[in-house]
């Protein structure tokens, strides 16, 4: 019972019948594809700002000094403790206020803040892994902080980039507290939210429920596939180093 | 954050060489992430605790509601039922996926040649999500269609989710099955990091193989072992997606831990403020643990973080 074909190829009605591709032609007419195609722009809307913003302030932790980087430094650090289930009465208030409710982007906003800690912490570590001498360098070539951030740490510390970016893809394509009390109209469902109500729809066709998550998983599959020691990397990030 | 902000240099002006001028032009590349992360966590975490002392149903009006959500809330029997399963399943959960998980982490960091096509297998239920992995095994369980039926195992023919024991163990098994393999990474990194020299040493003084584990490998790992329990231990006070979708908080109210018991006030009986209540008590018990358990292990470099997991 260890991967999720296992969970097919053990499925006693599946086996025994002829293999037959029905349950998935069931499955992909139910919306499947609009589910998907919501989880991948969440995840893509969540990840790329948060990459972005957090690359950002962590270059400036790094190569800037003074007490309001410290005290940035500090308050991103207690960020890690804060558990987003804790706080999801008031952001579900203010996505209300803001009219947001029952939106994609109600789904992004908050993914993207919880996600910013951790990415900052990892992100600075490998900064401050880049020699001083090459900044000195950039600097003395007349470069500003600004170009020296795309141009000298950005491919630099890509390896680390992609692996924040895969962990916290992987967070928001798996997330179900937020899209669960954020949105309400089948067609902004994402994926894990669409399996739950196929379940429901589905609940005595359990060769197409299980279609249905094997489905869902097979993206990350992919993924995983061709790059799994990055992923695996990302996984545990921030917790080696 | 106004002091190192309000004398700023111009952009674009070459950069006085001798002054700090320049890093106060960095403090500007903060701005996004820092405003995006107090307005989306910090303001609702203070907003949950004003929350709690006000009476709101999710559509209507706010109103105070001064002490009331809190006696009301402390007074009722369910509140000590959440609290005590959600210990029960932290303590269990961390019984059973430590050891495992150890064992696990320092044989998976051996160098056996079948090591590598063992862990492909091995991570994948890392990468599901936890509704899609509650939703599989609900399937598989099903007494009258799932497992029990299609392979004939008669032992499995039970009504899993319907007694208060069985979905409570049924739980606690497939948080491990989840999270072991996460944690038997943290473990293969740490294994890594203990120098080879301890082994050879202790070879020469004769120490046999689980003499070095105990001796070596074990003691070497205490910090390893902090940041895996705190990990699991305040990990474990979220997991809400798995149980609210496998068992929704029953049989009853048996598997209703502290987090759904907050979505359910919250979200199903509407009242937002006894759900406020319940989640700064979930900060308050978070924080607790995971201050406990990084004064147990002394000075840990950091490297806790707890949510999401």
């Amino acid at each position: 019972m260890k991967t999720s074909e296992g969970y097919f190829g053990q499925n006693p009605m599946a086996l025994p019948a002829s293999p037959t591709l029905e349950n998935y032609q069931l499955v992909l007419e139910a919306n499947f594809s609009t589910y998907f195609m919501n989880s991948v722009m969440v995840t893509l809307g969540s990840v790329i700002p948060t990459v972005l913003m957090s690359f950002m302030a962590a270059f400036a932790i790094v190569r800037g000094r003074g007490r309001y980087l410290k005290f940035v430094n500090g308050i991103f650090l207690m960020g890690l403790a804060i558990p987003l289930q804790a706080t999801i009465i008031p952001i579900y208030l203010m996505i209300i206020r803001l009219n947001l409710y029952d939106s994609l982007l109600a789904i992004m906003l908050p993914s993207i803040a919880f996600a910013i800690p951790l990415t900052v912490l990892i992100l600075s570590n490998f900064i401050r892994d880049v020699p001083n001498e090459l900044f000195e360098s950039m600097r003395l070539d007349g470069c500003s902080d600004w170009q020296t951030m795309w141009r000298l740490a950005l491919p630099l510390t890509r390896p680390a980039i992609v692996t924040v970016a895969i962990y916290n893809g992987l967070h928001v394509w798996n997330g179900f507290l937020l899209p669960l009390v954020l949105t309400q109209s089948p067609e902004l469902r994402v994926l894990p939210l669409g399996l739950w109500t196929f379940q429901g729809e589905f609940s005595v066709n359990i060769p197409a429920v299980l279609a249905s998550v094997v489905l869902s998983t097979l993206p990350i599959l992919v993924i995983y596939v061709l790059g799994r020691r990055q992923l695996v990397s990302g996984l545990t990030a921030g917790f080696s180093k | 954050m106004s002091a190192a902000t309000t004398h700023r240099a111009a952009s674009g002006l070459p950069k006085n060489e001798l002054t700090s001028q320049p890093k106060s032009a960095l403090a500007w590349l903060t701005l996004p992430a820092l405003l995006f992360f107090a307005v989306f966590a910090v303001i609702p975490l203070i907003g949950v605790l004003i929350l709690s002392f006000a009476k709101w149903d999710g559509i209507g009006a706010i109103g105070a509601a001064g002490m009331e959500n809190w006696t009301s809330v402390l007074a009722d029997p369910d509140l000590y039922n959440s609290l005590g399963l959600t210990f029960l399943i932290m303590i269990v959960s961390w019984l059973v996926q430590t050891p495992i998980s150890l064992l696990l982490g320092v044989f998976t960091a051996g160098t056996q040649r079948y090591r590598a096509a063992l862990a492909v297998l091995y991570f994948l239920p890392l990468l599901l999500s936890s509704a899609a992995v509650a939703i599989a095994y609900k399937a598989l369980l099903d007494p009258n269609f799932g497992l029990a039926m299609g392979l004939g195992l008669p032992f499995l023919a039970q009504d899993w989710l319907g007694v208060p024991q069985l979905a409570l163990g049924l739980i606690i098994f497939v948080i491990a099955w989840q999270f072991v393999p996460f944690h038997t990474l943290i473990y293969q990194g740490g294994v890594r990091q203990i120098p080879k020299s301890l082994y050879e040493a202790a070879q020469i003084d004769g120490a046999g193989t689980i003499k070095q584990f105990f001796h070596i490998t074990l003691p070497q790992l205490k910090y390893t072992i902090i940041t895996s329990s705190t990990l699991m231990v305040v990990g474990s006070l979220t997991y809400f997606d798995l149980i609210f979708v496998l068992t929704g908080g029953g049989p009853g109210n048996s598997t209703r831990i502290l987090a759904l018991d907050m979505y359910l006030r919250g979200f199903r009986a509407n009242l937002m403020g006894p759900a406020s209540v319940i989640a700064v008590i979930l900060v308050v018990i978070g924080l607790a643990l995971a201050l406990f358990l990084q004064r147990l292990g002394g000075k840990d470099k950091q490297g806790s973080q707890l949510e999401g997991m």
